[in-house]
């Protein structure tokens, strides 16, 4: 699966950093960072719930179920 | 459980009906909306969508093409009969349900002196936005915002980075001051002041001037804002009207339980901006964030699904963010006006800063100023520290 982010959507709520903390990060610079744009499947999960938890629909997984 | 009806289509109802699915509901949903639109998001309104950024298909709510729902857009319901447990929509239309969703969200006060006019304007729904946004197209030049509360304080930076002459007004001594607080307060008053936008504040509007159109406001000392647009937010109301003579409790919105079911009757729960539920660490409370109609949207579904006695409450932390010129605000958790708020990073005269609320010298919310890179932290401490509270509180 691929990990898509609409970064002028993001609004750096960091529910996704809460959900799946080593895929998401939100820096010093208040921005968002990808840390692994196709993590295993074992994280799966973790990064629907990250999509699903952010307010302004920034996430989308690509090749995979859960918008 | 083969058939639920949610009554409300706008986020918690869409989020009610994602879980539903989710979490193996294979039955009919019938979703019921009474916007003509199909589902938006409504913070863009006041940021984004009304400086014309972003248009229309930006701030839809997405949604998977595999969510089997049946959509009633543009219907109203209009009664609830619980006995027979059917939603009657305005048109006559009954449906029945085994479970219900209410989630019909809340509507945009209109203060006792305001009147529709050309020119006047609430800022709640899609077509709000869209008239507001046409009129400064028009060459709507000066606003007066009624109301310093999200909306108000949103919708005059919006305006006044479009180059609006802009004069915000409240009966409060500052904006946004019932939810954050004076000295956090006193930090958006100054944004606001520093952009140039006017501020009128301590006292309270008493009419609409215009006849056809609106020519300003007149304040309650006798002075007249003069403005050729006016923006009201004076808060909203829960939408429960329709509700009235089902047996359905309502006290300043449905009342429903941890879990969010609503008291007193089988297989009904309430999600959103309608629902007042009682939280695990807060207590009872509605809570008006966007966030909130998510996480109660999804705890509703669970709830419905769940067998009797093992609903799981609803204990997710709301928060907010509010966009206002430089500052991204983000507060975490629910403060009460006596709470005392102690800054533990930056300062408030800093460009970040990062505030406690703390009752008992318990933290009850944070209050992050372009600090997003600790927004994730803070989440976390408050939701552990707002634990800790309610286990301590508990029997």
């Amino acid at each position: 699966m691929k990990i898509v982010v609409d970064f002028d959507a993001c609004m750096s709520n960091a529910q996704c950093v809460r959900a799946a903390p080593t895929v998401f990060e939100v820096r010093d610079d208040g921005f968002l960072y990808i840390l692994q744009e196709e993590p295993p499947e074992s994280l799966r999960a973790a990064v629907e719930e990250a999509a699903r938890l952010c307010p302004t629909q920034a996430i989308t997984i690509e090749d995979g179920s859960a918008k | 459980m083969r058939s639920v009806v949610i009554v409300g289509a706008s986020l918690a109802g869409v989020s009610a009906a994602k879980s539903l699915r989710k979490h193996g509901f294979t039955g009919s949903i019938t979703v019921v909306g009474d916007e003509p639109h199909a589902p938006y998001q409504r913070p863009p309104l006041s940021k984004q969508f009304l400086a014309g950024t972003w248009d229309r298909p930006r701030v839809d709510l997405r949604m998977p093409d595999t969510l089997g729902v049946e959509w009633m857009l543009g219907a109203r319901a209009a009664s609830l009969d619980t006995y027979r447990r059917e939603v009657v929509l305005a048109n006559g239309r009954q449906l029945p349900f085994e479970g219900l969703v209410i989630a019909t969200g809340a509507r945009a006060r209109s203060p006792r002196w305001y009147a529709e006019r050309a020119g006047a304007f609430m800022l709640r729904t899609l077509d709000d936005a869209i008239a507001i946004r046409d009129h400064v197209r028009a060459g709507a030049r000066r606003f007066a915002i009624v109301g310093a509360g999200f909306i108000g304080s949103e919708v005059a930076a919006t305006l006044s980075a479009l180059g609006c002459d802009v004069t915000l007004i409240d009966v409060d001594p500052l904006p946004m001051v019932r939810v954050l607080g004076e000295p956090i307060a006193r930090v958006c008053l100054r944004a606001h002041e520093a952009h140039g936008v006017r501020c009128e504040l301590g006292v309270a509007v008493e009419g609409l001037i215009g006849e056809s159109s609106v020519e300003g406001v007149r304040l309650a000392d006798g002075r007249v804002i003069d403005a050729d647009g006016v923006v009201v937010g004076a808060g909203v109301a829960p939408n429960v009207e329709w509700l009235r003579d089902s047996g359905i409790v309502m006290d300043d919105g449905v009342a429903c339980d941890a879990t969010g079911a609503a008291e007193g009757i089988d297989r009904v729960v309430a999600a959103g901006d309608v629902a007042r539920l009682d939280h695990p660490y807060y207590g009872s409370r509605r809570v008006e964030h966007w966030n909130n109609a998510i996480t109660q949207g999804d705890a509703a579904a669970r709830t419905l699904l769940a067998a009797p006695g093992d609903a799981a409450p609803h204990v997710a932390i709301p928060f907010f963010w509010s966009d206002q010129y430089d500052s991204k605000l983000q507060l975490v958790g629910l403060p009460s006006p006596t709470d005392t708020i102690r800054v533990v990073e930056g300062a408030l005269d800093a460009p970040r800063f990062v505030a406690l609320y703390e009752r008992d010298g318990v933290a009850t919310a944070a209050l992050l100023c372009n600090s997003m890179h600790r927004m994730a932290a803070y989440t976390a401490s408050v939701e552990a520290a707002a634990r800790e509270a309610a286990h301590a509180a508990a029997p």
